[in-house]
């Protein structure tokens, strides 16, 4: 059970912002106190370069860099070597197309199978990837009926074939908070020997994440959204494909010999690690993981999905609210996207904002998917585990102040 | 902020634009996208034999702030020079505006004005 009142405790920001009801959650989250402590500690107390200094401060900022990279191995049930840290989703997914156009022998006329539900993190690197290398970018539909908006399922495995080498999906996306069948959808994808991406932005300290029951073969996430700091993130890959996969970024700490001409790397992780990593950033998201275990991700999980469920019922009982999307009936990652007729979502976002409610209003890095929405852009909600009912109590009166401003 | 912003005579232009849809035969006209939201709204003017607006509209849906500031934009340029056009300003549409526009809504604010920059500067090319 979650108790969302003692957690906000952990939140210094909450504290010394009693009045804020923060719902943009996944966007970025907030950072809890132990994190904020563990990355202070690795500055004041022993801050050096890793695997590098052969004195106590940097053996030990190695070793706690690396118990980072043990606590995100464990978080997703995959093991140390297949745990590269980045700076974020973003980075993790440029960097794995570029290491994969380096490492595959991609021919003209080969398919990417994607879905509209991407984040342009995801959908852009491969969009770039297709005009570079000749291949062809191919939507899976999109499944829209009384149990809300999901791929279909049965089109994407009539659509993937030989000619398809690569897929990815969302675990969950940031517009409507659905969950994706990634399992089959790694079923689909090995049938024909394409690798399967999946963005877990969305879902990881949102909800279990475990990797080799998902059989995916490569995956990534930020630590922003997940209490963890800004500017770290980490991408995770089947063993023997990171092993056989080249870098992409080159510089030092990543080679183990160079001649004036050319250089040979080290083994993965450390050769996708080249130059000074965020080290304090990676020993805040191991203690962003600790803190997120102690209460339990899936814990976390039932509660978003009870806020969403509440707040849907609440949103649907006010004339004029347009919800997108499941919103709270079937599996949700505590996401709901919504209008309000006769008004503009930067306007609704902006009166919210007068009443201390922070959502986020625009495609929320999803323009297709806005696109097959019939949508420009909308109001996002959304939940972490130190929202309270209350919250969503006072989001219903934003809604209703929205309505008086524009005399709705 | 909204009982600056949200001004009456802001909700009015919302509601109840001026000059609004797709004027034909126009001599100037383009597209002004907000990239934040993608939000676009395109202006069309027409211009008599002196280069004087004789007929403004603007179509396209925004937030309040961006249907206003083109309602009241357009409201402003009819009858003005095409030259006398060209020296409208950022701080001019904020002043027709009245209200104090946030940094968050600068790109609102201007989204006509940055569509009718654009219709300069494709007529331009045009000519040149």
């Amino acid at each position: 059970m979650i108790k969302a009142e003692i957690i906000k405790k952990d939140f210094p920001l909450l504290i010394s912002n009693p009045d804020l009801v923060y719902l943009d959650s996944a966007s970025s989250s907030q950072t809890p106190e132990c994190v904020l402590d563990k990355v202070e500690n690795y500055y004041r107390e022993y801050r050096a370069n890793i695997h590098r200094g052969l004195y106590g401060i940097s053996e030990k900022a190695s070793r706690e860099y690396e118990s980072a990279r043990g606590e995100v191995a464990k978080f997703i049930n995959a093991d140390t070597e297949e745990i590269v840290f980045t700076s974020g989703s973003t980075l993790s997914m440029n960097m794995l197309v570029y290491s994969l156009e380096q490492t595959l022998n991609f021919k003209n006329g080969d398919e990417i199978l994607v879905t509209v539900a991407l984040h342009h993190s995801t959908l852009v690197p491969l969009q770039e990837l297709a005009k570079r290398a000749g291949l062809t970018l191919k939507f899976i539909p999109l499944k829209k009926d009384s149990e809300g908006i999901d791929i279909d399922y049965d089109e994407m495995e009539n659509m993937i074939s030989e000619k398809t080498i690569l897929l990815a999906l969302p675990h969950s996306d940031n517009v409507l908070g659905t969950v994706y069948d990634v399992s089959r959808a790694a079923r689909a994808a090995h049938k024909y020997e394409a690798i399967f991406i999946v963005d877990a932005a969305k879902t990881a300290g949102h909800m279990p994440i475990d990797v080799k029951s998902m059989d995916c073969d490569y995956l990534f996430f930020s630590g922003h959204k997940m209490c963890a700091p800004t500017g770290i993130g980490i991408l995770f890959g089947k063993k023997e494909l990171l092993h056989n996969l080249k870098p992409s970024i080159f510089g030092g700490g990543m080679v183990s010999e160079v001649s004036k001409d050319e250089a040979s790397y080290l083994t993965s992780p450390d050769k996708f690690e080249p130059g000074t990593q965020n080290i304090a950033g990676a020993i805040g998201l191991g203690q962003a993981i600790k803190y997120l275990d102690k209460i339990g991700v899936e814990n976390i999980h039932s509660y978003e999905k009870e806020l969403t469920k509440y707040a849907t019922e609440e949103l649907r009982k006010i004339n004029g609210v347009v919800l997108y999307g499941v919103g709270g009936q079937n599996d949700n990652t505590g996401v709901i996207s919504f209008n309000i007729d006769g008004t503009h979502p930067h306007d609704v976002a902006e009166i919210f904002a007068s009443k201390n409610v922070a959502v986020r209003a625009g495609h929320h890095c999803a323009e297709p998917f806005m696109g097959e929405l019939g949508i420009t852009a909308s109001v996002r909600v959304s939940f972490y585990l130190y929202n309270t009912m209350e919250d969503v109590d006072k989001l219903i009166e934003a809604v209703e102040e929205v309505k008086n401003v524009f005399e709705l | 902020m909204n009982e600056e912003l949200y001004k009456q005579n802001i909700i009015d232009h919302y509601k109840n634009p001026h000059h609004k849809g797709r004027l034909k035969d126009s001599d100037l006209q383009a597209i002004g996208n907000n990239p934040l939201c993608g939000d676009k709204l395109s202006v069309y003017i027409k211009l008599d034999k002196d280069g004087k607006a004789c007929d403004v509209s603007f179509d396209g849906d925004g937030c309040a702030i961006s249907v206003a500031s083109a309602s009241i934009l357009m409201d402003n340029l009819l009858g003005k020079h095409i030259n006398e056009m060209r020296l409208i300003t950022p701080g001019d549409v904020y002043d027709m505006l009245g209200i104090k526009v946030s940094a968050g809504r600068i790109n609102c604010a201007l989204l006509a004005y940055k569509a009718l920059n654009e219709s300069f500067k494709k007529l331009e090319i045009k000519n040149e």
